[in-house]
């Protein structure tokens, strides 16, 4: 028998006319970190899925330490051995560690006997929960433990990780890679789908990487440079993210256009989300907020942006702050409206009488054009756009209707390496246009790359180490010094 | 009068409750608001009207008919505003109470006929003629047709228009499909925008019922309402919330109705069955809307 755990060869699948995946093909040896690399869109999660049973494929073949398998559901995977942690949780917010544990199982529910079986998995896994808290109290990292443990608790042999770091916070992320080495350590293996580069080469033993849905480039990771997987995933359209530095430059009229004084948050419990936060931002200046989830950067945000009301304290912004929400599909669009209305929701609050849709269509073209929106035509639905072309209107939208200042959270999450490299472009040009931005991003790295200064979020105050990666992450924690 | 024709006027008759409730329905459910509270407003519109028109001396003459739709618009926002105040208040659901809300309108109309505004002679349950003045004009001589149809139309082009040019049916719209982005993208008052189109979708509601009264039957009876105000929740959704498309949908149905009392007196087809073939209307309706909400979906 080869050491290969599980084999995906020659796998082709067609979504009508698209081609998700092209022969493409993965072997994971048993006892390895595998990385599966490749831009959005490549093809990672859907290949996967289909080892998952999730998705049949149209050819190709699924080997499993050398058998031939088929999966008709990710109920035949499971049973042979295969477990997959999703991108998006699929926990039920409402039900204990225990029993999202146990849903999806058989026969009946025996609360102690799950428990005893959680606290055997944790501590052979030291991923540690508590297995009668509620999913909705855990912070994102218990809750990514809990998904994990769920697929581990039916004999995994093969556990295939989307994205597993996405939600997390470095430090969190990096336990979690972690984890996952040690979880391979006894003949088990690890799928990890991702696209950080740094990830893979630091964690993984293999790497294979997708472009448009076929395999570009597998081998040990190495053998792999960032430059080599880079130039796999673009192929011949190689881009670079962090090109232009964060330009420190010191803005030259030192106009503050947003400032607080003092600000008190508290939410609708009575709980203090800010505490006497006093900040400024200048014009031409990027202002970089880092913060580990639920520390008060989502209320500091939404203060800055006009967002939100606060308890106490002084706040001095212009009268439209553009707003860049992390939840576009959510709160930035409206999916069922077409792109003009998209755009005439800008200032809909205070607009008055007859609205000038010819005005609104003419600017929405230039829009479309200008930040280079791929759309049918100004009157497509806002849904039949991918999310990178949805977050350039967005982004088109909040720049061109403020003018002096922009509030981005996550700008660039769930987007593809080009898509995030215009995002970043336009976030640059608004500040050399003299717009005073602030961006939050949960990826430090992204926060670096953009911001001149940098502050820190840590429960409800708000701080400003020196910019550097340690110090700001020490801050994240609440650590002082260095 | 050919049986075609006085088919025709019977069933446009018929529509004008159906339409101008339906626009009630679709202007609400634009907003995001599940008003499902169209029957007791329109009752509460019927009451407040029938009220008016029969305390109207004879003097006033048409004044009579203003001062009783005015005062039907009125008594069907109150209606709704009772809810929409429960809603906005204490976050009470509007489905919840502006079906208990038909009930008390219901019943509380069952009382007043009995009670308070019962005829002089004490022997029918319901109230004395509307004064003359308070009669709405009739559009086509020698028919039951009246000019209540015409308000029907006009207020149907008016929502429509309202709902696809001004700023404001723009923020109802935005509030309805996306609360989330009106209120961050477009800082629109959600809350506020949302209250108000309850309000104007219960002023709708009354105005049917003032039609009705004044219109068609004259008085307030007991079960002034066979249920517009829930067939119009089907001719809504049928007209998928355009207003102009709730003329179309309101005719049909109110050439359902008619054809089945028709039916039932001609043929003995139970009239009944007209309901059947409503329900088979609206199920067919929303499965294909599902359908291709379906592949718009997977296709993406």
């Amino acid at each position: 028998m080869s050491d290969v755990a599980l084999e995906l060869a020659s796998i082709t699948k067609r979504f009508g006319r698209l081609t998700a995946l092209d022969a493409a093909s993965l072997r994971a040896r048993r006892g390895t970190v595998h990385a599966l690399l490749g831009e959005n869109g490549a093809g990672k999660t859907t290949l996967m899925r289909i080892a998952f049973g999730m998705l049949q494929p149209d050819s190709g073949s699924i080997t499993i330490d050398g058998t031939d398998c088929s999966f008709a559901s990710p109920a035949d995977a499971i049973s042979a051995g295969i477990g997959m942690v999703h991108q998006h949780f699929t926990l039920v917010p409402a039900m204990t560690v225990a029993e999202n544990i146990a849903l999806g199982g058989r026969g009946s529910f025996r609360p102690a006997q799950i428990r005893d079986a959680i606290v055997v998995l944790s501590e052979r896994t030291g991923l540690a929960v508590d297995p009668a808290a509620r999913i909705e109290d855990l912070p994102a990292g218990a809750q990514q433990r809990v998904e994990i443990l769920k697929a581990l608790s039916r004999d995994t042999r093969i556990l295939i990780l989307d994205e597993p770091t996405a939600v997390l916070t470095p430090a969190e992320a990096r336990e979690l890679l972690q984890k996952a080495r040690e979880l391979v350590s006894n003949g088990g293996t690890a799928i990890l789908i991702t696209h950080k580069l740094r990830d893979a080469l630091e964690f993984a033993d293999d790497i294979t990487v997708l472009r448009r849905g076929s395999t570009a480039w597998t081998g040990h990771a190495s053998e792999a440079t960032e430059e080599t997987l880079v130039a796999a995933m673009l192929g011949g359209e190689r881009t670079r993210t962090d090109a232009g530095s964060a330009a420190t430059t010191v803005p030259e009229h030192d106009a503050t256009v947003l400032s607080l004084r003092n600000v008190d948050v508290r939410d609708a419990a009575g709980v203090e989300r800010l505490r006497s936060v006093t900040l400024s931002v200048s014009a031409g200046e990027i202002l970089g907020v880092a913060a580990v989830e639920g520390n008060g950067q989502h209320e500091l945000l939404r203060v800055l942006a006009g967002r939100l009301n606060v308890s106490s304290g002084d706040v001095t912004i212009p009268p439209i702050v553009g707003f860049i929400p992390e939840d576009r599909q959510r709160d930035a669009l409206i999916q069922d409206f077409s792109l003009r209305d998209n755009i005439a929701l800008l200032g809909a609050g205070a607009r008055r009488g007859i609205t000038n849709w010819t005005a609104i269509g003419k600017r929405t073209r230039e829009l479309v054009r200008d930040y280079d929106v791929r759309a049918r035509d100004e009157l497509a639905m806002a849904r039949s756009l991918s999310g990178g072309n949805q977050q350039k209107l967005v982004v088109g939208r909040e720049i061109t209707g403020s003018q002096t200042a922009l509030v981005a959270e996550n700008p660039s999450r769930g987007l593809d390496v080009q898509a995030t490299a215009a995002v970043h472009a336009r976030i640059r040009a608004a500040r050399d246009a003299g717009m005073a931005v602030v961006i939050y991003s949960s990826d430090l790295d992204e926060v670096l790359a953009l911001a001149g200064r940098v502050v820190v979020v840590h429960a409800g105050k708000v701080t400003e180490p020196p910019r550097e990666y340690e110090w700001i992450g020490r801050a994240m924690l609440g650590v002082a010094g260095a | 009068m050919t049986e075609t024709l006085a088919f025709v006027i019977d069933m446009l008759v018929h529509a004008t409750p159906l339409i101008i409730t339906g626009l009630a329905v679709a202007i609400a459910f634009r907003a995001g608001v599940w008003n499902i509270g169209a029957d007791g407003q329109f009752i509460a519109g019927a009451t407040a009207a029938a009220w008016v028109g029969v305390s109207a001396s004879v003097e006033i003459g048409w004044l009579a008919l203003v001062a009783a739709l005015i005062a039907g618009i009125i008594a069907g926002a109150i209606w709704a505003a009772l809810a929409a105040w429960l809603r906005s208040r204490f976050g009470v659901l509007e489905v919840i109470s502006t079906i208990m809300l038909n009930f008390i309108a219901t019943y509380g109309a069952s009382f007043l006929v009995r009670g308070p505004l019962q005829e002089p002679t004490h022997v029918y349950p319901q109230t004395s003629g509307i004064a003359s003045g308070a009669h709405m004009p009739i559009l086509v001589s020698g028919t039951r047709l009246h000019w209540g149809f015409i308000v029907a139309l006009v207020v149907a082009v008016m929502a429509w228009w309202v709902m696809k040019y001004s700023a404001t049916g723009f923020r109802v719209r935005a509030s309805g499909v996306n609360p989330f982005a009106a209120r961050s993208a477009g800082l629109i008052d959600v809350s506020r925008v949302t209250t108000v189109a309850f309000v104007v979708s219960g002023a709708i509601a009354g105005l049917a019922g003032a039609i009705e009264v004044s219109g068609v039957t004259f008085a307030l009876y007991e079960n002034i309402s066979p249920g517009y105000g829930y067939t119009a929740i089907a001719v809504a959704l049928l007209a998928g919330l355009n207003p102009l498309g709730v003329i179309g949908t309101g005719i049909l149905f109110g050439a359902l109705e008619t054809g089945a009392g028709a039916m039932q007196r001609n043929i003995g087809v139970p009239s009944t069955t007209a309901s059947v073939i409503e329900a088979i209307v609206i199920l067919a309706v929303i499965a294909v809307a599902q359908l291709r909400a379906n592949r718009v979906t997977r296709a993406a």
